[in-house]
């Protein structure tokens, strides 16, 4: 325990130090992190799923303030928690599924019995009911109000396991972590790959001889663009360089290294330029509920641009950028302001930062925000490593992924501050 | 070359390897030995003191465990048990591979006292990062790191390596930043080794000297005084050892620095590192205290600012640089201007006004305030009706109904200040009563600072001093009003003209005029010098090219002539005169024979331009000229071939510039000869050489030919 907690403070300060840079790197690390903090938590017989929710969520919790613009830690933390609440549901119904076997058993050779069936049966259904249905929009509404899902779950293992008591109850609860365990290395491995699942697709959007136009850098994009061009795709790519951090010129080497028509344009040119582009293709920083992007600076103008001119403006995400929340949520940081440095040496206008003559402020302030938010209408179109979707439809992907109990994970929202 | 190269990176990855096995240290200096923070620095430390709401010390330590740093040593010496304390409480001393230890110590009065003892503990154990706990950075630490290792292996003797950050050049802005004199440094540009460091230049001359040596061993040197120095050493063990050696040293940079510098015995060499893009600043006084804070407001020490320091849940950036912790009770009436910090728990009241301040936490302010520009830490409780601008307020302090505090007031912890009282400008104001012997001499300012107050507790002294307070509050002559409790410093001679230098408060406009006067006032002065201040003196050996050797002789002897007059109307001695044309002529790298024609010409020149009627009288003239300086010709005159130079130029003055002297030249070649300046040796060569001359070249030999004459008589007559 004390080597994950070590293993915890680590991360957690370069989260604070802000030396965790693109989300995918910090996706990797957090679910990588959560997966010792569950092998490493003693599970207690009853309640084995609360126990893990429980320290997964203090562990999380810690990892979301740490950097709260982060949104991908926070959605790794809760895909993690679903994945534990699914695991534990589905670990139920099989033992459900295993009293009723022996119920029936039970039946043939016991006439006298006839009331545990009945009971168990009902158990079976209302178990199968919530774990089998599929998820749909009227699901999503029963369970909202039905914040007790957890207590609910719980019971009706704790339940089932006062039945099953005669079933082999250590290797149950081995076995629920091994399988949460087992389930988050899944994890782990979609985010490896999910560039890879990104690019896959590529071929079915990028055509012959067509223009396409990004801003800055993304491992996403790059993936994307090369995996058309190994498909013998030929298209030119505009790279707008993005300022202040000009991520765009690395992308453009990139880019070029890999045989790729490259042309690179000043953020400022990109009104300019889109007339000519027929498709713009854009990484995110997350994605949030309602189909916004949180995206590096530029990005909306970018998306003002393409709509103006009614060019497809195409966002790249992988799953872990999904973010259940919405963007007006009180708990989401949208931006981060860096350091006015990015912007211009502090040595050169230390003159134009002076305090001490004059009204006692400096005239200059420089302001340097790290992302833009895109709202869902200038988006066209999502690409997810689990195919293309709508803005619209982000709501319904969520839904997959999360369960409506973690979507709120700080202690000071409930606490009411 | 490549293959020399080549092995030595060979050889640096190998002992790289031996490097990267021990942790980097650091030594925090949580004493600043100095009493710029007076009066709140008798009850607290200084590196606890609040930034931003951030005490400093963790701005120090945050940035110190980003860079990689894996063991500090905390050196506590006034108020050690509070920064222990925190130390403790804030959770620094438990944090895994970051193991911060304090060394303890009441007896230090300086920072070579600390450093010596810290060298007796022997816990340092190769480079360490040496750095006061009141420095704010982001920048990262590899690359210097490495820039210093590297030159230790090539030179053993490169023990420190020094960051500096580039500014404006402009004592207006380091005056203004933060609170500062003008820094001078030379650095060798190609090697980035200091040369010179002087930080308490002298305005009042107008110059500073430079050694000698430093222009003949450095084939060039930058004079700089754009840099800021930034108080970030990387030091080698050895730095330590030398403070044991050197007993006397104490301050960093006045003694050691200067000390390493001047002493070439040892050779030791200290080097620079530039930064850039990132940040670092050391809070010295008020002044850069209010500057640091509001760099930190605008992000320059991201992501050293306060919304992430504290985690953003307690914080939040807003619009327009307000960062607003999360429990605040604003009024809807108050308002709260752009680049203000508002802490956890404080309310605001009514109409209160606030803008470019930063308010601590639980405070409360009431109706009808204004807040501009001022650091109100934490507890503070300010009534309705209360101005403040450009002050600080220490934790506890009472400001009753209607206060005023003027531009550059400090309060001091739990200060009362009365109703309607205006605490007047620059004020220092403090529950102890200001210590009574103020020496001016700083050196004793380090042992008043550690051995004042460190020894009581501070909240027994509040205590008592609170209680003496009451007692006396009501006495005759209140000095902060009805109600007030505390004592205002009284200013002590010699920084009445002073205090707004490092005060909180802007530079009042007539002092910023009179700086940029000063400073237009110098630059005249430089330039009929023809010394610019950042000059760059190059002397390269191989001077192929003519022109440029003979524009570099014109200039050169422009400069000799500056030289000459300025030492004959300021009086200079001879000898420094002597070395000052020495440093001249090595710097345009001249050869002494031209350097000699130089001097004479100038002599001569000034022997001209002086009053003078008639050719007797110009002749007079020259005899003076002659006799006073002859020492400094003649320290140029080492052969004959340079007394011939003279001769020379002495018919080339006669014939072009000065042809008044030509109905003199014999005698003057006499009265050179009889002050032993010229032998007869090379006037008689001279008449040789010219003997096969054209007829219009033999002119001055023709008006000395009687001089020679009598000159080879007495030649033939010694041999006999």
């Amino acid at each position: 325990m004390p080597d994950t907690q070590a293993l915890v403070n680590d991360f957690l300060n370069k989260l604070k130090k802000r030396k965790i840079e693109g989300s995918q790197a910090a996706a990797k690390q957090t679910a990588e992190l959560l997966r010792s903090v569950i092998s490493q938590t003693r599970v207690p017989y009853t309640n084995q799923a609360a126990a893990l929710i429980q320290s997964v969520k203090a562990v999380g919790e810690g990892l979301i303030a740490a950097n709260p613009v982060e949104l991908a830690v926070g959605n790794v933390v809760r895909r993690v928690l679903h994945i534990i609440r699914e695991e534990d549901l589905s670990l139920t119904t099989a033992a459900m599924a295993g009293l009723n076997l022996s119920a029936v058993s039970d039946d043939e050779d016991d006439v006298d019995g006839d009331n545990q069936p009945v009971l168990s049966a009902a158990a079976i259904a209302a178990a199968s009911r919530s774990t089998l249905r599929p998820p749909s929009l009227q699901t999503l509404l029963e369970d909202v109000p039905d914040s007790a899902a957890v207590p609910h779950t719980s019971s009706s293992g704790g339940d089932s396991e006062g039945k099953s008591k005669s079933a082999d109850k250590s290797s149950r609860s081995r076995k629920l972590k091994h399988d949460v365990i087992e389930a988050v290395n899944e994890l782990i491995q979609d985010i490896n790959t999910c560039h890879e699942q990104i690019a896959e697709q590529a071929v079915e959007h990028i055509h012959q001889n067509e223009v396409i136009l990004t801003l800055g850098s993304s491992r996403t994009v790059l993936e994307f663009l090369c995996a058309a061009k190994e498909k013998k795709r030929s298209f030119r790519v505009f790279v707008a360089e993005g300022a202040p951090r000009y991520q765009g010129h690395l992308l453009a080497k990139e880019l070029v290294t890999r045989g790729l028509q490259t042309t690179l344009i000043t953020d400022s040119a990109v009104f300019a330029m889109i007339s000519r582009v027929n498709m713009v293709i854009v990484g995110a920083h997350a994605v949030m509920a309602n189909g916004g992007v949180i995206a590096p600076v530029g990005l909306n103008m970018v998306a003002l641009a393409a709509q103006k001119h009614a060019v497809p403006f195409v966002v790249l995400a992988g799953s872990h950028k999904l973010c259940p929340l919405y963007p007006h949520h009180p708990e989401v940081l949208l931006n981060e302001l860096r350091s006015p440095s990015e912007l211009l040496d502090f040595g050169e206008f230390s003159d134009c930062l002076d305090f001490g003559s004059g009204i006692g402020a400096p005239l200059l302030h420089v302001v340097n925000p790290t992302f833009d938010y895109v709202p869902p209408k200038l988006v066209s179109l999502f690409i997810t490593d689990t195919g293309g979707h709508n803005p619209s439809y982000m709501y319904r992907l969520i839904a997959d992924y999360y369960s409506a109990d973690d979507l709120v994970l700080q202690r000071r929202a409930t606490s009411g501050n | 070359m490549g293959a020399q190269k080549k092995g030595a990176t060979a050889r640096v990855a190998e002992d790289s390897e031996v490097v990267a096995r021990h942790s980097l240290q650091a030594i925090l200096l949580a004493d600043s030995f100095t009493t710029k923070f007076r009066p709140i620095t008798l009850e607290r430390p200084r590196v606890l003191l609040p930034l931003v709401n951030i005490p400093m010390i963790d701005y120090t330590l945050a940035w110190l465990e980003s860079a990689g740093v894996e063991e500090v040593f905390v050196f506590c010496c006034a108020h050690s048990k509070q920064v222990i304390d925190y130390l403790g409480s804030s959770g620094w001393s438990s944090k895994p591979k970051f193991s911060v230890t304090t060394i303890e110590a009441n007896d230090s009065i300086s920072a070579g006292d600390a450093l010596r003892l810290i060298y007796e503990r022997q816990v340092i154990d190769g480079d360490f990062v040496l750095i006061s706990g009141d420095t704010v950075s982001n920048m990262l630490l590899t690359q210097a790191l490495e820039e210093h290792k590297e030159r230790r292996k090539r030179d053993a003797n490169a023990i420190m390596t020094m960051v500096v950050q580039h500014s404006k050049p402009s004592p207006i802005t380091q005056q203004s930043r933060l609170g500062t004199d003008e820094l001078f440094m030379a650095i060798n540009p190609d090697t980035k080794q200091l040369l010179y460091y002087e930080d308490k230049a002298e305005y009042s001359k107008g110059f500073i000297s430079l050694d000698k040596t430093l222009i003949a061993d450095n084939p060039s040197i930058v004079l700089h005084n754009d840099k800021q120095d930034c108080y970030i050493d990387i030091c080698s063990e050895e730095v330590l050892s030398l403070f044991t050696d050197n007993f006397d040293y104490q301050h960093l940079r006045r003694h050691f620095v200067k000390g390493l510098l001047l002493d070439d015995i040892l050779g030791y060499k200290i080097f620079t590192h530039e930064i850039h893009s990132s940040y670092a600043a050391r809070i010295d006084n008020f002044r850069s205290y209010d500057t640091i804070s509001k760099d930190i407001i605008q992000r320059w020490t991201y992501p050293f600012v306060p919304d992430i320091l504290c985690g953003s849940s307690a914080i939040k950036l807003e619009r327009q640089g307000i960062y607003r912790a999360s429990e605040v009770t604003q009024s809807r009436s108050a308002q709260v201007g752009s680049f203000t910090v508002i802490g956890q728990g404080t309310k605001i009241g009514n109409n209160t006004k606030i803008s470019h301040s930063v308010i601590g936490e639980g405070c409360s302010i009431g109706s009808n305030v204004t807040i501009e520009g001022s650091y109100i830490w934490n507890d503070v409780t300010i009534e309705d009706g209360c101005k403040l601008s450009h002050a600080i307020v220490c934790d506890g302090v009472k400001m009753k109904l209607g206060a005023v505090l003027e531009p550059g007031v400090v309060l001091s912890v739990k200060v009362v200040v009365g109703e309607q009282f205006v605490v007047p400008a620059y004020s220092m104001v403090s529950l102890i009563q200001q210590p009574t012997q103020q020496d001016s001499d700083e050196e004793l300012e380090y042992a008043e600072n550690s051995s004042g107050t460190v020894e009581i507790p501070s909240d027994k002294l509040n205590g008592e001093i609170a209680s003496d307070l009451s007692d006396t509050r009501y006495g005759p002559t209140p000095e902060l009003g009805t109600g007030g409790v505390g004592y205002i410093w009284s200013i002590f001679e010699g920084a009445h003209d002073e205090e707004w230098r490092h005060s909180v408060a802007p530079i009042p406009t007539d002092k910023v005029a009179k700086i940029m006067l000063d400073k237009d006032e110098d630059e005249e002065l430089l330039t009929q010098d023809g010394n610019a201040l950042v000059e760059e003196l190059k002397s390269d050996s191989e001077d192929d090219d003519n022109e440029g050797s003979r524009d570099d002789y014109a200039s050169f002897e422009k400069e000799v002539e500056a030289t000459f007059l300025r030492a004959v109307h300021e009086n200079v001695k001879v000898d420094h005169a002597v070395l000052e044309m020495n440093g001249l002529r090595l710097s345009y790298n001249i050869a002494a024979v031209d350097c000699a024609g130089a001097i004479f010409y100038s002599m001569m020149k000034l022997a001209v331009e002086s009053l003078h009627s008639s050719a007797s009288e110009l002749q007079r003239n020259a005899m003076e000229v002659i006799t006073t300086w002859q020492k400094l010709l003649k320290s140029f005159l080492h052969d004959i071939d340079e007394e011939i130079e003279v001769i020379l130029k002495f018919e080339e003055i006669c014939l072009e510039s000065a042809k008044e002297f030509s109905p003199l030249f014999s005698q003057i070649l006499h009265l050179l000869y009889d002050k032993e300046i010229l032998q007869e040796d090379a006037i008689l060569r001279w008449a040789d050489e010219k003997e096969g001359a054209d007829e219009s070249d033999k002119m001055f030999l023709k008006r000395s030919e009687k001089f020679i004459q009598w000159l080879r008589e007495a030649e033939e007559e010694e041999e006999d």
